[in-house]
């Protein structure tokens, strides 16, 4: 009579245990894991070797439903080392193998044992296949969740790194703009401003774009509304740094900026110490200075 | 609550919006500050709505008719200490406070009132009073 | 993509009290998936226009809330719904600065510019639905 599929793979990874595990870290030995230097042998043998013992536990009472609850510490230990991977910069190849390998070495242990009972045969691989399938396809989502978190988090910080805020002077700040300006970034430019506006207690707000490639008609619309939001939170904005083709463009695509603008950052924070009250002037330079 | 509280300072009405504005709390700030005006005869008013998490079209258009209002008694309006992303938000609402003066805070709030003050006085009766150099 | 929705909740919109409450749980529910303090305010602000039109112009009704989840992204859906008398003339109402009322006329295409999603459905004589999305 043949034996459950489950029973048979459990009993294979029982008895089996030192040729399987031989055979996988052969396995993984050969895939680029290694090569890429990522990792070492130890370490990747270390994750193996945790992983099978707690597929081995949750085959005893959890049958092939990787999904099921005996199996949820495996789940857990496989998301962490694929979080890890994801985080290390391996491929996702190098990382569904880790599981998929542990394949080939279980096929033929349940082979060795069972290569003349055809329906064994059949219900252990089949078994096999079930779970080791579903946790490969596991270790992939967690792979491309964790991926997917690193890019949302690089483009965050990207966009925060782009958008400095920097006070020229007692009340008055600059905000450098490099770069295209689209709704995204732009969002997060004003916010940064407006905020730098209530923790500097500024009076003024200089947005430069002199680094910003193309003006179009959304650019001046989302610089109108920085604008017009930095105005109702009791600040004067202007904008400098507007090249000549620039100015050209704007003009022959009827964009209209009706703020106050400069043709320079330099222009521009001279025109807001006028506005504060101060002005700059050059020191007398006395024949004692020279020396 | 069934009233905001307005103080008077000098010339100036100072309103605080501490709690989340509900509609009727609106309308009777509104009339309130009307009477207010009138009664003490103040020359500026001065909302402060740092608070304030946000500003519908009902309290932009309470804060509009406020300033009218005002405007018609000869008293300026100034909004006071609104939160960046309320002001963001009104822009993208499409909200404009025509006739508000707006300040970052009750302090910039005041002088932006004396300092008006002090123009509409020298404007008024330069001749009685010391011309300032410069 | 399929979205499905996890958590639902109906509010009533009877009174200028229930305005308030329906911001005060938008704004919960909001920070609940996480979105930033302007989405929050947006979203809260296209909220409140929303219940006050249901409100001034629908002679009340509800709001039904739905976190949302479409693959690993997560928003927050409004749905407001009164049985007034219905908007006759749908793109007119959205115009900015018309009113059939006292307002200002910025709360249907406000709220739309405040959403990721917006739609809405009118029968004159039968009520209007309003329905509005933010996703994180």
């Amino acid at each position: 009579m043949s034996m459950d599929g489950a029973e048979v793979l459990k009993r294979t990874l029982i008895e089996d245990e030192a040729a399987i595990l031989d055979a996988w870290y052969a396995s993984l030995r050969e895939g680029t894991s290694l090569q890429s230097g990522r990792i070492r042998e130890a370490e990747l043998q270390t994750q193996a070797k945790a992983v099978y013992g707690q597929l081995r536990d949750a085959l005893a009472n959890g049958g092939v439903e990787a999904d099921g609850e005996q199996y949820t510490s495996l789940r857990e230990a496989l998301a962490d080392i694929s979080r890890s991977r994801a985080i290390q910069g391996f491929t996702p190849t190098d990382t569904a193998n880790f599981v998929f390998s542990l394949k080939a070495p279980v096929f033929a242990a349940i082979g060795k044992a069972h290569g003349t009972d055809a329906a064994t045969l059949a219900a252990g691989t089949w078994a096999a296949s079930k779970i080791l399938d579903r946790l490969g396809l596991h270790t992939m989502e967690v792979f491309l969740e964790s991926r997917e978190e690193v890019i949302g988090r690089q483009g965050q910080e990207i966009a925060e790194l782009s958008t400095p805020v920097v006070r020229l002077w007692d009340g008055i700040l600059a905000l450098p703009l490099i770069g295209t300006l689209d709704s995204a970034r732009t969002g997060v430019v004003m916010e940064n401003l407006l905020q730098a506006i209530v923790d500097e207690e500024a009076e003024i707000a200089i947005i430069d774009i002199t680094g910003v490639p193309t003006v179009d008609t959304l650019v001046a619309q989302h610089l109108l509304k920085t604008v017009a939001a930095a105005r109702l939170m009791g600040a004067d904005c202007f904008v400098s740094g507007i090249r000549p083709q620039i100015a050209q463009t704007m003009v022959h695509l009827g964009v209209e900026l009706n703020v106050v603008s400069k043709a320079t950052l330099a222009d521009a924070f001279a025109l807001a110490l006028r506005q504060t009250g101060r002005k700059v002037v050059r020191q007398q330079v006395s024949a004692e200075g020279r020396r | 609550m069934d009233r905001i509280p307005i103080l008077k300072l000098g010339g100036v009405l100072i309103v605080t919006i501490q709690v989340d504005m509900h509609d009727r709390l609106a309308l009777a700030l509104e009339e309130d500050l009307t009477a207010m005006i009138v009664r003490t005869g103040a020359r500026a008013v001065l909302i402060e709505i740092s608070a304030l998490e946000i500003v519908d079209s009902f309290i932009g258009r309470m804060l509009v008719s406020i300033a009218a209002v005002s405007r018609i008694l000869d008293a300026d309006t100034v909004v006071a200490g609104m939160r960046p992303a309320v002001a963001i938000t009104l822009v993208e609402l499409g909200l404009e406070l025509t006739g508000i003066k707006t300040a970052l805070n009750v302090e910039r709030g005041m002088a932006l009132i004396q300092s008006r003050l002090a123009e509409e006085e020298e404007d008024g009766c330069g001749g009685d009073r010391e011309v300032h150099e410069g | 993509m399929t979205v499905k929705s996890t958590k639902v909740e109906t509010l009533p919109i009877r009174s200028g009290d229930d305005v308030v409450r329906v911001r005060q749980r938008v704004r919960a529910l909001a920070i609940e998936i996480g979105l930033g303090l302007v989405d929050q305010t947006k979203f809260v602000t296209a909220a409140s226009e929303l219940a006050r039109n249901a409100l001034d112009y629908g002679g009340g009704g509800e709001v039904r809330a739905e976190i949302v989840q479409a693959g690993m992204r997560k928003g927050l859906r409004l749905t407001f719904e009164d049985q007034g008398p219905g908007i006759a003339d749908i793109e007119q109402a959205m115009t900015d600065h018309y009113t059939s009322g006292g307002g200002l006329g910025l709360g249907l295409g406000g709220a739309k510019r405040l959403s990721n999603e917006f739609h809405i459905e009118s029968t004159p004589g039968a009520g209007t639905r309003v329905t509005i999305a933010r996703w994180k």
